[in-house]
């Protein structure tokens, strides 16, 4: 039982780290020798590496919030889960953990979602970020029905 | 003693008035406005002397991108002149109030040629040594949202709404153990906990 315990521990690690990189790599579109999203546009040029700001569009900020908000959901979930480990009666369910990592699975789900449809048609490629968006969320969904499952010893 | 004293500060008083001292201008840095609306350009001073009848305000423009300037606006002897003959005429109005030190103005129905730099230049005689002060307007067709507004404003609510429930839940459980309310699936709640106990997988 011992394994179960750290496999989903495990898991919620990895879930954890790539919502951590995705947020925080500006590079959820990259085209030839540029990146932008989310949160600067960097450029290779002659001269070297520019960054600027993104644009201050409204989909590109609420992308940052739901982003920022799974990461914050995902890392109170673990921080639950250590304490209903300790603190759980015996029998009882991990209902907080649970619905915290199933919300910041729907936060990743809105924010790839959103930057999907409204990030522009022409030139760029996804780059790594948005692909780690999509890998944490189901991953993710499967923590959060993992916890609603799993019962204390007896 | 008192005597020396006055003496010398109605002295002092005199020398002072023959010199002029400097003249401070305060406008905004930048102001930002939508295409069709109009905007007050505020410019005020500080003076060590009191107002005189000879205070004297003039406003220049300055279009983005060029060198010229030309007067728009200049306020003498009691009487506002405004512009007649410039980009312009009919929308300039003053809106100041020279006795309290105020010389701003009023540009109605801005436009997209409108982007540059305004300059105000007040004079209070004998106090005419000041920098005029510049502000800088920009005309926008639809006013831009600044970097993190949104994205605060949507955790700050997702947060709040959070602590919310949680405060309800623990508000509920402290007011069903204190016999104030009495929840009446709490029978049927224990009966399906115990029903489905042999299903789950156990740590």
């Amino acid at each position: 039982m011992l394994f179960i315990l750290l496999g989903v521990l495990v898991l919620h690690l990895i879930i954890l780290i790539l919502l951590i990189v995705s947020t925080a790599a500006s590079t959820w579109s990259v085209g030839d020798k540029v990146s932008t999203d989310l949160w600067y546009n960097c450029m290779t040029t002659s001269e070297g590496y520019h960054c600027k700001p993104a644009s201050n569009e409204d989909w590109i900020q609420a992308v940052q919030a739901l982003m920022i908000l799974s990461v914050l959901f995902c890392f109170c979930s673990l921080i639950a889960f250590l304490y209903q480990l300790f603190r759980l009666v015996k029998g009882g369910r991990f209902f907080f953990t649970a619905i915290f990592q199933i919300l910041a699975s729907v936060f990743v789900m809105c924010g790839a979602i959103i930057y999907t449809v409204m990030s522009p048609d022409i030139g760029a490629q996804f780059g790594y970020a948005y692909v780690l968006a999509w890998v944490a969320f189901p991953l993710s969904l499967v923590s959060g029905l993992i916890y609603i499952v799993l019962r204390k010893k007896e | 003693m008192l005597t020396v004293l006055a003496l010398a500060s109605v002295v002092l008083l005199g020398i002072v008035p023959e010199q002029s001292q400097a003249i401070t201008i305060y406008t905004g840095w930048e102001r930002h406005a939508l295409v069709g609306s109009d905007i007050r350009l505020s410019c005020s001073f500080f003076s060590w002397r009191w107002t005189s009848d000879d205070v004297t305000f003039s406003w220049t423009y300055r279009p983005d991108g060029s060198r010229d300037s030309i007067s728009i606006f200049h306020y003498t002897g009691g009487e506002a002149y405004v512009d007649n003959k410039g980009p312009f005429r009919d929308r300039v109005e003053f809106v100041g109030n020279p006795g309290r030190r105020d010389g701003s103005i009023l540009i109605k129905n801005l436009d997209f040629n409108d982007n540059g730099t305004f300059t105000c230049d007040a004079k209070n005689p004998p106090d005419i040594v000041g920098r005029p002060s510049s502000v800088r307007l920009l005309v926008f067709e639809k006013l831009p949202i600044q970097a993190g507004v949104i994205t605060g404003a949507i955790i700050g609510v997702v947060l709040g709404l959070l602590v919310l429930i949680v405060v309800i839940y623990y508000l509920m459980r402290f007011l069903v153990a204190r016999r104030v309310f009495s929840l009446s699936v709490s029978k049927h709640g224990k009966k399906k906990k115990e029903g489905s106990q042999q299903r789950q997988i156990k740590v």
